[in-house]
């Protein structure tokens, strides 16, 4: 696919070419300053951006399958990015998300993409920034970013969102008490997932007491009930979002999050951008391996 | 024996009231030179200790088996699990089975059938009577057991998912021959717990499948008294990576589902709990696999009497059916297999086992010939006539080591139990996936220590030769799909439609209520409704389940 | 191979209606443990499902596992899949309970290695290495 092929395939929303424009730029490629530059923006500003996040099995591939189902009823075109862990020691990944979603595989107006975080001191958000951007100038509305609520990357991706969904199941309950100080200031609705199972009502009214202690800072955090695996609860939790959605649009707190999201996508790919030119400008600072690294790294940056 | 009061007691009440029905196979079992081989042997000296752990054959806790004379009363059943492409052929041997004394029927069936795809749909493609018989209306049911007498054969159905319309079939072809559902015989699998977490032929989502189950055990116990309805599975745990403890842990879990899912449903415990029967994987850790039958005969029976409060011992007893690990067969040197098809063979039985399948040298490469499925049988027959080792009941009780691993692997496998339980039961630790990812982490550290070298596989990472012949393989032909298609099409042509449609719309209603559903299955497959159609109208009020990775 | 510079992307599928999956998920972990990003796509999988997740997620290599004797039709419609989507270039390797007389129709068909019981992880593993690299080599010429 070469560099005309590629640009005209990714207006024609030819599934290759998206795909391949989100390799090339997470990849770090040349052609990615071109391929970002003929994104449609407007399309891009009209999208939803919808985080999902929650600890390991509380169900968010499964209600992320059901969230596919809800809009595809109405017809939108969706992007899904599913985040995974890079291994640490091998920088490998196992890319599992899909497996739930397997059943939206043939229908050309659901995008799924799995990325892996590939250990980026920062680096994640750039790439699945661009991934966003790509969905959504393909006419992808919303994209929706999922990926484990643990480590500290993983939460500045969900800063790229513009409604973030946390979700829960009972059961969890020491994740959940270390989540709560991170996690629950970033998540708008609180989704108590297997809503069936034991010890799901008392997992409610403590999210209903979060809720209630947002709302009287001025949020405007809600809470949602469902059960992911039979899709009960899903066509509510959609109304939560576009209600969101609309409140936060006429606010300002959208424009307040883009920016936000977009000044972090520009320090990130500052940083990835850096990386190479630091890491020649150290390989050549000398052989020598001692003294400190602060003084050696400021006086590197200097030369900037 | 030794002399005290409970040895007594057990020989009077339990032997002897056993050695009156069922005498045993000779009257003196001897070494070559005469001397005798002692029936059960005994330490000097019996404690309370002994009495807790062990006890007595036939006796709770039957870690020392379920029968007080085993195989000198009767040998293990030597069941051979075999389907053949199509109906037709199979019905031709398992004619010739039954002419040369088989009184039991083993009955693979294929891919679609087992996941309730009719031959004719987009999902069959490349699969119809690949691993089995396709299936797909009473018509092919009636083929398959054409001159074959049910009121007098014993037939073991491997399936699951969609057991119940294969079960109505059977009952249908009964029927046909003028057998009563009270006479006939046999086993289905029904186990759709371990297909979640193993196999995966699974259809709808656990619990409407629990529900199915549930409505087989009720409908059985009334309908076909002595048919086995379930078989509680670890083999394909096993198979799919699991260690020998987690076998025992995850099957007696699901096999904990099933007695309380079948208790909700208004069941009385002594009317099924002597119905349900276990099926396990002998590999070939010799030791360990013994440990681990009498292990888990233990653990089931403490379930049962102290969660569940059984108060028949039949009703704690576990029997089980064992084959040999199909995943410790290796494609390179065929004929090793065979060697370690006897090691694992010799540890079922040393361990208990009630029937036992040995596979076939082959099955690394394709569907076995019928060469290598009669060593696989010669085999047991071996071990039964040749190697002594059924005179004795349980002759390895009493090794320090034996000992202590069976205890181990009891403790063990209970406490992994209670970890299920504290996370709501084994149906919530599938749907997390947690009883997955522990077996995919056997699994994968198995497969490193192969890599590494630190495991060896004869043949494969250590003693390579350079295999110039290759073994004469089965083949299914391909001809076998278009005409099973053709079959069904003039099926679908030839039968009354407006009764099939009535009784599929009875189906859809029975299931989205409370109802029984056997009666309903039972009704449209008399009327040549497809499994594929039956299935259909179930996956629509049931949902479907999908791969949780 | 931790410290290669681009990370190969690749996709493990099951076609057909085999359930036994544990060679399929041994692989995608040792793959991920070889430094690859391994996409899964679970059990029970159309060949058009497997190609089209194979397009969306832009890999550099297929790997398709069956034991229930139907790879003769499966596989090959995987790469066929493929090439109806326009992916015809992207590497489809085979593994399973495969007779050896079935290696050449496979061949033929388009499946670039076939592997059967027995095989090391570290051989598949370099083949798909292989695989990766060739692919990319086709891509960058671009």
């Amino acid at each position: 696919m070469n560099r005309e092929d590629l640009l005209q395939g990714l207006k024609a929303r030819d599934p290759r070419a998206i795909a391949r424009a989100i390799s090339l730029v997470e990849d770090g490629d040349p052609l990615s300053e071109t391929i970002l530059g003929s994104l449609d923006e407007s399309r891009i500003e009209q999208a939803l951006v919808l985080g999902i996040t929650g600890p390991p099995g509380a169900g968010k591939s499964t209600l992320t399958d059901q969230i596919i189902l809800g809009y595809r009823a109405r017809s939108q075109r969706i992007g899904v990015i599913a985040i995974d862990p890079s291994s640490a020691i091998s920088g490998g990944a196992f890319l599992g998300d899909r497996i739930r979603m397997m059943r939206h595989a043939l229908d050309s107006d659901v995008v799924v993409r799995s990325m892996a975080t590939r250990g980026r001191l920062g680096g994640l958000c750039a790439a699945a920034g661009a991934t966003v951007r790509i969905l959504a100038s393909s006419g992808c509305s919303p994209v929706i970013i999922e990926t484990v609520g643990v480590g500290q990357s993983e939460m500045d991706i969900i800063r790229l969102a513009d409604v973030t969904a946390l979700v829960l199941a009972p059961g969890l309950g020491d994740d959940i008490q270390a989540m709560k100080a991170g996690l629950l200031e970033v998540a708008d609705i609180l989704v108590v997932n297997k809503a069936d199972c034991a010890g799901a009502e008392t997992l409610a009214m403590d999210m209903e007491a979060v809720a209630r202690e947002s709302r009287d800072k001025g949020g405007s955090t809600e809470v949602c009930m469902t059960v992911a695996s039979r899709g009960e609860g899903v066509a509510e939790l959609l109304e939560t979002v576009a209600a969101l959605e609309k409140i936060y649009r006429q606010g300002g707190e959208h424009g307040r999050r883009r920016r936000h999201a977009h000044d972090l996508e520009v320090l990130d790919w500052a940083l990835e951008l850096l990386r190479p030119k630091l890491l020649e400008k150290i390989a050549k600072s000398g052989t020598n391996r001692t003294g400190d690294p602060r003084l050696k790294a400021a006086a590197i940056l200097k030369g900037f | 024996m030794a002399e005290h009061p409970k040895a007594r007691e057990w020989e009077e009440r339990v032997l002897g009231k056993s050695l009156q029905r069922f005498p045993e196979r000779k009257e003196k079992f001897t070494h070559h030179g005469g001397e005798e081989v002692p029936r059960v042997a005994c330490p000097e000296k019996i404690d309370a200790s002994y009495l807790e752990k062990l006890g007595f054959p036939g006796q709770y806790p039957f870690t020392r088996g379920v029968q007080p004379t085993m195989y000198r009363g009767r040998l293990w059943t030597m069941r051979q699990y075999a389907g053949f492409s199509n109906a037709a052929e199979s019905n031709r041997r398992y004619r010739y089975l039954l002419e040369h004394g088989t009184t039991g029927l083993s009955v693979a069936f294929d891919l679609p059938t087992q996941i309730g795809y009719d031959s004719d749909d987009s999902m069959s493609v490349g699969e119809v009577g690949k691993v089995g018989v396709a299936i797909d209306s009473l018509a092919d049911m009636e083929v398959l057991f054409d001159q074959i007498p049910l009121d007098t054969v014993s037939t073991s159905m491997t399936i699951n998912a969609s057991a119940a319309v294969l079960l109505a079939m059977y009952v249908a072809v009964a029927e046909k021959q003028g057998v009563p559902g009270e006479k006939i015989k046999g086993t289905i699998q029904n186990d759709i717990l371990k297909e979640y977490v193993a196999r995966g032929t699974y259809i709808f989502p656990p619990r409407p499948s629990l529900r199915i189950i549930t409505d087989i055990f009720q409908w059985c116990s009334q309908h076909t008294p002595v048919f086995n309805t379930i078989s509680i599975s670890g083999y394909h745990i096993r198979e799919a990576g699991s260690t020998a403890v987690q076998e025992v842990a995850f099957t007696l879990a699901n096999g904990t589902a099933y007695v309380q899912a079948a208790l909700d449903a208004g069941l009385e415990l002594d009317s099924f709990a002597r119905r349900l029967s276990f099926f396990f994987n002998a590999s070939s850790d010799v030791l360990e696999e013994v440990a681990k039958f009498r292990a888990a005969r233990r653990l089931w029976a403490r379930l049962m009497k102290e969660r569940f409060g059984a108060t028949q011992p039949s009703s704690m007893m576990l029997r089980f059916h064992t084959q040999t690990a199909g995943n410790t067969l290796t494609a390179q040197q065929i004929d090793n297999n065979v060697v370690r098809v006897t090691l694992q063979a010799l540890a079922a039985v040393l361990g208990g086992t009630q029937s036992l399948h040995t596979n076939s040298r082959d099955e690394a490469l394709a569907l076995p010939t019928e060469e290598s499925v009669r060593i696989a049988l010669r085999t047991q027959q071996v071990i039964a006539y040749e190697s002594g080792v059924g005179d004795t009941v349980d002759p390895l009780a009493g090794s320090y080591f034996i000992e202590q691993l069976t205890d181990s692997i009891e403790a063990q496998a209970s406490e992994l139990i209670d970890t299920i339980d504290r996370a709501g039961g084994v149906v919530a630790a599938i749907e997390d996936g947690f009883v997955q990812r522990q077996i995919e982490n056997s699994a994968y550290d198995y497969q490193r220590e192969i890599e590494q070298g630190e495991r060896v596989v004869v043949g494969v990472n250590k003693f390579q030769t350079d295999e110039k012949v290759r073994p004469p393989l089965l083949r299914i032909d391909p001809e076998v799909e278009r005409a099973q298609v053709q079959g069904l099409k003039k099926l679908r042509q030839s039968r009354d439609s407006a009764a099939v449609q009535a009784a599929l719309a009875k189906l859809g209603k029975t299931a989205r209520s409370d109802a029984n559903l056997m009666p309903a299955i039972l009704e449209a497959v008399r009327c040549y409704a497809t499994l594929g159609e039956i299935c259909r109208v179930m996956r629509d009020t049931f949902g479907e389940f999908r791969d949780a990775g | 191979m931790a410290g290669r510079s681009k990370k190969y992307r690749v996709l493990i599928g099951k076609p057909g209606l085999d359930g036994h999956d544990r060679g399929a998920k041994v692989l995608a972990r040792a793959l991920r443990d070889a430094g690859f990003e391994a996409v899964y796509t679970g059990i029970r999988r159309t060949p058009e499902e497997i190609a089209a997740a194979a397009v969306q997620e832009d890999v550099s290599a297929v790997g398709l596992s069956s034991l229930s004797g139907a790879h003769l039709r499966l596989f090959p419609a995987v790469v066929e899949a493929l090439k109806q989507r326009g992916a015809g270039d992207i590497p489809v390797l085979g593994g399973g309970v495969i007779p050896d007389e079935d290696l050449n129709a496979l061949k033929q068909a388009g499946i670039v290695e076939v592997y059967t019981p027995g095989t090391s992880l570290a051989q598949v593993i370099e083949a798909f290495e292989k695989a990766c690299d060739r692919h990319h080599q086709g891509r960058s010429k671009t």
